[in-house]
């Protein structure tokens, strides 16, 4: 065991942080930030990562990556989390979803076209998994995806499509035969967001923005040479997806951290002193503390078996449940203890107000990329071996389910 | 970074795993029981033969002077096999507390004799209720004429050959070195809640120590430092205890039919072993992360301890409870397993303060970083 840098990667880190110095702070935002800008200069950040050789860090260097290893790369994106620079799902699915699916199931030519311009961000992506009727049930998916030719006719309605609005391709998992049971008949795509036939209309969160949508698709031709592995093999490219967004845990944001609501309640007044004076404040500090330490510290352990070369498995579930819950309930304490201005800010109260987005914000995470109650089950059965659930649906074709 | 235990750690953890699976049976757990052992001296003399006692005892001193971290790996299996012996007391805190503050000679006459499982010793702090880690001054008292006072609880004090008593001297704290085979001294077993851990009163009487004093030792320093280090360490062993009542749990809902299906396939029941589970991660992660501190002699080192007792603490304690809940009727038996780890993990948890203790320590530390 050892948590200090070896000469190589301290090394790599300097090269690094010396770089981000020059180059990071003409990118980084603010609160204020615009969404059009947002996109804007997260593709301009993006391009000047690729630029320097420090997108797709892991990536071989044909396609456009620097052929480094697993610590490289978790190097920099540790060095870069100090910046507040444009990242997130705009440039992040094509980086932890898209190159990942196309290179583990892919051809060769598929990875020449996309790699490249996704790592320079000229081509943005979203995730067209999701539906009305099938969410932590993906395999319910019923968009259906029907051979013409050399093309294939899409029709369907896809859901909750982070970013759709701004991507220039979408990756696409689709029903091909309803005739087999439903992990069976699907098959992956890449879809031209440009085709005719799409229609994305914006959903309006509880947090007042719209960074997700509703996909139509309606006679949507998509080319063969689009289809990503064989048809059929739709549920395998989807795990592949689900677990490379799994490890790609981001950087905590710091008004997330738990640090900063010790900070806060040192400086929030109190019955007696500050909040922090009162010891019921600090044993649920402390807890969510110890709960932030381990998350961080179960996490590297995860990184020093990848950079092994074993695989996360079903373990780095834990990661996201254990950073959503928490979440939810510290920014919710942080509200309760700056009593009623915790909840009706003035402009100027930007702790209060970084609260209160963080406490909508949790909601979403203990739904998205695997529900709580989901990550508890996938535990359970694929670290523990306990039995799956039972259900309603197993070998029959998807067309004979009720 | 390398975040993994280094191959001789993980053969360490083998062979000792080996042994204590072997021996420490609960079979041999509902034995010593009944006859109401001291401590499982089978265990002790092999544990002692192997060089396991003086693991962290360093080579001057007759031990093997491996790190925290190799010391900390005995005690995962000690905690996974709820063992039955002297460890923390002697090999953990005393050890420790003569190190720390011990002159050149008091190491050299009772660190390779702790080491080589010769004597047991044990660390006495407590003087009744409440907790002991930063106490106002003690009442037992140390002057020309010896040491007089009360100690209670003392772990394993009754049988134990020598104690580090803290004490008042001069009317500062003091820790003072008591030969527990002399003459003199009161000892009186307690009714222990955990019976496979003893616990006794000791009655001194212008008994005879000398004081643990190196030049310039703060002893006050000397004994927080012990307490944290304690810490660190048996948070393994509380590791130890949770994984096993995981599985423990785990392997008894698969054998289990309820209303025609396995127990083990009920949602309730799987969500509270992943939640175990998850608990159980985050706490090792944590107790690697301190006890590399501990041995690298980083700056975080308080905070780190503090955050790793905490999820023990609390990985544990659910662990020891639903896995007791999972069994039903037969968990509340002597015949089951499960009452030895509920036992014990409040035994740990007592041992060095709860949770409210090591938060407001937690907090301290995070606030001074
Ligand atoms: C902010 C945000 C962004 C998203 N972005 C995208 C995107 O870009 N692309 C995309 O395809 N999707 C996206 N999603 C969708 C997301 O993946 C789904 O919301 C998620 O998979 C859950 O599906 P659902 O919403 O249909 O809920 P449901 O599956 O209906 O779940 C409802 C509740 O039932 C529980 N539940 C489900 N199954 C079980 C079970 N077996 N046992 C017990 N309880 C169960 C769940 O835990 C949950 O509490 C996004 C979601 C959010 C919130």
């Amino acid at each position: 065991m050892d948590f200090n840098d070896t000469p190589d990667e301290a090394a790599f880190r300097s090269e690094v942080s010396q770089w981000l110095m020059q180059n990071a702070p003409e990118f980084t935002i603010t609160a204020d930030t615009k969404e059009q800008e947002f996109v804007a200069k997260a593709k301009a950040w993006q391009a000047k990562k690729a630029e320097a050789g420090y997108a797709g860090i892991r990536l071989p260097k044909d396609v456009g990556g620097r052929a480094g290893s697993e610590m490289e790369s978790i190097l920099f994106d540790t060095e870069e989390g100090k910046y507040e620079l444009p990242l997130g799902p705009v440039v992040g699915i094509g980086q932890s979803m898209a190159i990942p699916v196309i290179r583990k199931h892919g051809t060769e030519d598929q990875l020449k076209r996309f790699a490249e311009p996704t790592l320079k961000g000229d081509i943005t992506w979203c995730q067209l998994f999701s539906e009305p009727a099938a969410g932590s049930d993906l395999a319910g998916l019923r968009t259906k995806a029907v051979k013409d030719g050399d093309e294939w006719v899409v029709n369907g309605q896809k859901v909750w499509s982070s970013w759709a609005h701004h991507a220039d391709w979408g990756i696409l998992l689709a029903r091909t035969d309803p005739t087999v049971a439903k992990h069976k008949g699907l098959t992956f795509f890449l879809i031209d967001m440009k085709s005719p036939g799409i229609d994305i209309r914006p959903i309006r969160q509880i947090s007042g923005e719209s960074d997700f949508n509703e996909t139509f698709m309606t006679d949507v031709r998509i080319p063969d040479k689009y289809r990503i592995g064989e048809v059929g093999e739709g549920w395998a490219c989807a795990m592949t997806v689900l677990t490379s967004e799994r490890l790609s845990s981001a950087e905590l944001k710091e008004s997330e951290s738990v640090d900063y609501l010790i900070e806060l309640a040192a400086q929030t007044p109190g019955d007696r002193g500050t909040a922090l004076d009162n010891d019921c404040v600090r044993e649920r500090l402390a807890y969510w503390y110890s709960l932030e330490q381990g998350q961080k510290n179960f996490h590297l352990r995860m990184l020093t078996k990848l950079s092994q070369g074993s695989g996360p498995g079903a373990e780095a579930s834990l990661l996201k449940l254990v950073y959503a819950q928490r979440l939810q309930q510290s920014a919710g304490f942080g509200m309760e203890i700056q009593g009623l201005s915790g909840l009706a800010t003035s402009p100027s109260d930007h702790a209060a107000e970084e609260m209160q987005k963080t406490y909508i914000w949790s909601t979403a995470m203990r739904v998205a990329g695997g529900a709580d109650e989901v990550l508890l089950n996938q535990i359970a059965e694929r670290v523990l071996g306990m039995p799956g659930e039972m259900r309603g649906d197993k070998n029959i074709p998807f067309n004979e389910l009720a | 970074m390398n975040f993994d235990l280094s191959d001789d750690q993980k053969m360490l953890a083998e062979q000792a795993n080996k042994l204590l699976a072997e021996v420490s049976t609960p079979d041999r757990l509902r034995q010593l029981i009944d006859e109401k052992a001291d401590y499982d001296q089978v265990l002790w003399q092999n544990l002692a033969e192997l060089g396991f006692l003086g693991a962290a005892i360093p080579e001057e001193f007759g031990g093997i002077g491996m790190s925290a971290m190799e010391l900390a790996v005995v005690a995962e299996e000690v905690g996974r096999y709820n063992a039955a012996i002297p460890f923390v007391s002697s090999v953990v805190q005393a050890a420790k507390i003569i190190e720390l503050a011990g002159t050149q000679k008091q190491k050299e006459t009772w660190l390779p004799r702790i080491a080589s499982g010769e004597i047991i010793a044990t660390l006495s702090t407590h003087e009744g209720a409440g907790d002991m880690q930063s106490p106002p001054l003690p009442q037992c008292r140390l002057d020309s004429n010896g040491l007089s006072g009360k100690k209670l609880p003392v772990a394993d004090g009754h049988y134990a050959h020598l104690a580090v008593v803290t004490c008042q001297h001069q009317g500062k704290l003091a820790l003072a070195l008591v030969d527990l085979t002399q003459d003199g001294i009161q000892k009186t077993q307690l009714s222990s809640f955990d019976e496979l851990r003893p616990f006794a009163q000791l009655s001194f009487d212008q008994t005879p120590a000398e004081l643990l004093e190196l030049d310039d030792c703060d002893s006050q320093q000397a004994l927080y430092k012990t307490l944290n280090y304690a810490a660190a360490i048996i948070a393994l062993e509380q590791i130890g205890g949770t994984e096993t009542c995981l599985y423990m749990a785990r392997d008894y809902s698969l054998e289990r039919q309820i209303f025609g299906r396995k127990l083990g396939s009920y949602q309730a029941i799987k969500h509270k072993l992943a939640q175990v589970y998850v608990k159980l991660e985050i706490a090792r992660s944590n107790a690697m992360y301190a006890t590399w501190c501990l041995a690298n002699n980083a700056s975080d080192t308080g905070e780190a301890i503090a955050v790793s007792r905490l999820s023990a603490l609390d990985a544990f304690e659910t662990a020891a409870r639903e896995n007791l809940q999972v069994h039903g009727g037969i968990g509340y038996t002597f015949e089951a397993n499960c009452h030895f780890y509920y036992r014990r993990e409040r035994l740990l948890a007592g041992l060095l303060g709860g949770k409210s203790l090591w938060s407001d320590k937690l907090i301290n530390a995070v606030k001074a970083a």
